[in-house]
């Protein structure tokens, strides 16, 4: 029997994991997808928002701006790259100055330092590519930047190696109270535990709803963006809001931790939360509305675009803790949209303690501080390109050369404790595939070593796992019974 | 880091087509230190994937495959003695020509070169800058990358395949595909005309009953895990998708032959000046760019259609290196070279004329707007008319070549510029 189930492996389940390795137990990480950050982790803004934003007296203001502060040092010690450009929320109407100078004092009243309105010339001194039609802003000194799937990785990989275990393609489709403990129906086979914590993104109520008498109603939510191609000179250095809505913060234009520049999200409700397409409609909205702040809009040099599904919770809020009107040993973190990248750390080490103190689980006296991620190749200088291939020299060998990926860092990220398994989860690891390209050059030689590494035919290699199959076959294969895909 | 540095005469970034060429005509030219680096393990480029024939009708007068064709020149640069390194993938070019580069075997070496010449080839343009919207599910490959699954590993991409873009890599592909058992439902082209060469619209699509549709585009992709269908819908004259016009194709296969793009992230971190047009270096009628002693040909300095060009401008790049190395470069006054009406990207877009009389012939190569029949093609030195050649067609996906002999050249000597135009009438 295991002490804790995790399900979801996005980056509030990790981060729930990690907190709990520090304890004595039996805990795994369940998630339906192949790997884990495959849903709303794998595909927002990527900020550290500031929290002048969520309302005060809020779950969303408070671990806003608790797991704003743990970020700097969180990614010290994960070795991520972490950025905090600051960001400014742009009125391009007088009518919206007011709505400036309440979040100025939303910013005090939920305890974020620094924030300030400040007028048209500022605004245009510190980012001379907006719009000059702007009329002021509200100048958040704060606000910084992840890569939310690389956080993602590093939280997972901390959790395994405190010995928490990942099973993956692993979907819960019932649960039931047995005694004093939980069995959870899966695709895989029950699975027996004494508690489990509901970290399932945009399925986060639909398992609520299973266990609770008093039912949640989370609406998927879903974003559309654009991704520009790296530059050492972009238009913007700070994250640029507009006033928000009530769908969300609105269009922002970011960069982002690796220099790309980020446009979007929408803010579209559906039914489907593995909806994630990108639509003619929703693309050209994210334009338009970006056109606000950039007049002189470019983008020639788009490199993709995507989208992301949120989990919006429709009384506002994030629900966190002990499951309402359920029995013992039931947790949950769920309706967690912006600020939940932010909030992440703060959620994790919350829960975390709070599922291991209520069943008691021993602190570990031994813990294993899982090393930091390696730091990129791209990233080095020549004299720690030079150590990095004498210590293997398959850093000598560029895989991707789109983001100077090397064949070292390809193979670290299949042998990571949570390893990839896949083409997408390569990318998501390395950044190979990730460039201007789109993974044209590197795609055949990732797939290459993916195969060295594990054991497979490039027939088993699969973009992200389930259908998700890359090649059909071999040449000889086509129509034979060893046609692997075949109809 | 190998802290001495290597001193060579000329450097070559890649041992593609143009790069080989480059170094053979160099070496040739007398050029003793001349190194060859090619991040890939062979030598030869894309060619050795492109294993269909057509290769070589112009520069060798016989028909021959990629591999073939690039065999020819690694063994005539194998034969002339030129270092040739595979597996070493340059890091950064300098405008000063020291060049950064790595790997497996030796880590990081600084090579100072005299002279350098960009032969790294382009790369294909990717789903993502296209911006068609739907799933990201597999089964979506630029056809170069599928070429490569194909014709280098021996894997098929997929069964049912709708090929976007009418690009000759794309073409090709549509026949590979049929021939090794794959079902091509279309080839579909967004404008009213194919991107590829005509000999290829017969070859590879009307020889195996693939329809081709132009004035049509992708406008949806469908399938949550791997491709299961796009909607292909038709275009209006400013190429926007005719609402009621989708039609439905059942596909696990979408290849895009979309448009190639010069890959100049080297050439941009050496502050080569870009051309907006062609998006590769702005050279002169020696190929040297905006950097003294930098120099590019091939598919690096625009997009060829035919490999055979590539070949002959590289020796161009190759002997101009040369000279620039031996203190003969060229000297004299620069001239500027102006796409006029119907002409986009013409190369070189500057002329350097000695105040010698010129003995050689100038190449001026540019791609039509549009397509134009029974048209003039017309250089000028500003308003005198230095040639008016009737041509049957022109055509966007077939270069045009403008030649420019001793004695139009002559004739530029006291004009501000020469413009390249096509025109309906007749000029003089």
């Amino acid at each position: 029997m295991y002490d804790v189930l995790i399900i979801g492996a996005g980056v509030i389940g990790c981060a729930v994991a990690r907190q709990i390795a520090q304890y004595e137990g039996k805990v795994a990480v369940l998630d339906k997808a192949a790997d884990v950050s495959e849903g709303a982790s794998k595909a927002n803004s990527g900020i550290v928002h500031a929290g002048y934003d969520a309302a005060p007296g809020s779950e969303k203001a408070r671990l806003n701006v608790k797991g704003a502060a743990m970020y700097p040092q969180l990614c010290r010690t994960l070795g991520l790259p972490y950025g905090q450009p600051g960001a400014l929320v742009l009125a391009f109407d007088e009518a919206d100055r007011a709505a400036i100078e309440a979040l100025e004092a939303q910013s005090l009243v939920n305890g974020v330092a620094g924030c300030r309105l400040i007028e048209r010339d500022e605004v245009l001194r510190l980012e001379p590519n907006v719009n000059p039609a702007v009329v002021c802003a509200l100048h958040v000194p704060t606000s910084g930047l992840v890569s939310p799937y690389e956080l993602t990785h590093a939280l997972a990989n901390a959790a395994a190696y405190g010995g928490v275990e990942f099973q993956l393609e692993t979907e819960v489709t019932g649960i039931e109270r047995a005694d004093d403990a939980w069995i959870l129906h899966t695709n895989k086979g029950p699975m027996k535990t004494r508690a489990f914590v509901n970290c399932a993104g945009v399925y986060g109520g639909v398992l609520h709803n299973m266990i609770s008498t008093r039912p949640v109603r989370i609406i998927p939510r879903r974003g559309q963006y654009y991704l520009l191609d790296r530059d050492e000179h972009l238009p913007f250095g700070m994250t640029l809001f507009q006033v928000p809505t009530k769908m969300g913060k609105g269009v922002l234009i970011s960069p982002t931790t690796h220099g790309n520049l980020l446009i979007g999200p929408t803010a579209e409700d559906i039914e489907d939360g593995g909806d994630t397409v990108t639509t003619g409609l929703g693309l050209s909205d994210v334009l338009s509305k970006a056109a606000l702040t950039w007049p002189d809009i470019n983008i020639r040099s788009v490199i993709t675009n995507f989208s992301g599904v949120r989990a919006h919770e429709v009384g506002g809020d994030f629900i966190i803790g002990a499951v309402e009107g359920a029995a013992d040993g039931a947790f949950e973190a769920i309706g967690i949209e912006s600020p939940g990248l932010t909030a992440a750390p703060a959620i994790g080490e919350e829960l975390g303690i709070w599922v291991a103190y209520s069943l008691q689980l021993p602190k570990k006296r031994y813990l294993r501080e899982p090393p930091p991620m390696p730091k990129a190749f791209s990233h080095m200088s020549p004299q720690e390109r030079e150590a990095a291939y004498q210590q293997e020299p398959e850093y000598g060998r560029i895989v991707c050369r789109c983001e100077t990926v090397t064949e070292a860092e390809v193979r670290q990220a299949i042998r990571q404790p949570v390893g990839a398994r896949t083409l997408d989860g390569v990318k998501r690891r390395t950044r190979a595939g990730m460039g201007r390209c789109q993974g044209g050059f590197c795609s055949p030689r990732v797939v290459q070593i993916l195969c060295e590494e594990l054991g497979m035919r490039p027939d088993e290699v699969t973009k992200f796992g389930g259908d998700s199959w890359l090649l059909a076959g071999t040449l000889d294969s086509m129509g034979t019974e060893d046609d692997s895909h075949g109809e | 880091m190998a802290n001495e540095r290597i001193q060579v005469d000329i450097l070559v970034v890649g041992a593609g087509p143009a790069g080989l060429a480059a170094a053979i005509s160099a070496r040739e030219a007398g050029i003793e230190r001349i190194v060859v680096l090619e991040r890939e393990d062979f030598q030869g480029g894309i060619l050795r994937q492109c294993i269909h024939n057509g290769f070589g009708l112009h520069r060798f007068k016989v028909e021959l495959t990629g591999p073939e064709y690039a065999q020819r020149d690694i063994d005539r640069a194998a034969e002339l003695g030129i270092d040739i390194r595979t597996g070493v993938t340059v890091l950064e070019v300098s405008a000063d020509r020291h060049v950064t580069a790595i790997s497996q075997q030796e880590g990081l070496h600084v090579y100072e070169a005299g002279a350098v010449i960009l032969a790294m080839g382009c790369r294909e343009r990717s789903r993502g800058a296209l911006a068609i919207p739907g799933t990201r599910c597999s089964g979506i490959f630029s056809a170069g990358t599928a070429q490569r699954y194909v014709n280098l590993e021996g894997y098929m991409p997929g069964r049912r395949v709708v090929i976007l873009g009418s690009g000759d890599i794309g073409l090709i592909m549509a026949r590979r595909m049929k021939l090794q058992g794959a079902k091509v439902l279309a080839c579909v082209e967004l404008m009213p005309y194919s991107s590829g060469l005509n000999r290829n619209i017969v070859q590879c699509l009307q020889d195996y009953d693939i329809p081709l549709l132009l004035g049509h585009t992708v406008t949806d992709i469908h399938g949550r895990e791997r491709l299961t269908g796009v909607t292909v819908s038709q275009v209006d004259e400013n190429r926007k998708p005719i609402p009621g016009t989708e039609q439905e194709f059942d596909c696990d296969t979408l290849l895009l032959s979309v448009g190639l793009i010069p890959e100049n992230e080297l050439s941009q971190g050496a502050g080569v000046e870009l051309s907006g047009t062609t998006s590769g270096a702005v050279v002169d009628n020696t190929l040297q760019t905006s950097v003294p002693g930098i120099f590019a040909c091939g598919n690096v300095l625009h997009v060829h259609d035919l490999v055979d060009h590539v070949s002959n401008e590289a020796s161009v790049a190759g002997r101009a290196a040369a000279a620039y190395v031996q203190g003969k470069a060229w000297q004299g006054r620069s001239l500027p070279v102006q796409d006029g009406a119907g002409v986009r990207g013409t190369v070189p877009q500057r002329i350097i004329l000695p105040d010698a009389p010129v003995d050689f012939t100038i190449d001026l190569m540019f791609r039509p707007v549009d397509v134009f029949r029974n048209q003039y093609l017309v250089v000028r030195a500003d308003d005198k008319v230095l040639s008016c050649k009737k041509h049957m067609i022109l055509t966007p996906g077939e270069m045009a070549v403008a030649p420019l002999n001793e004695k139009m050249l002559e004739q530029c000597r006291d004009a501000k510029a020469v413009t390249v135009e096509i025109s309906p009438e007749k000029v003089s």
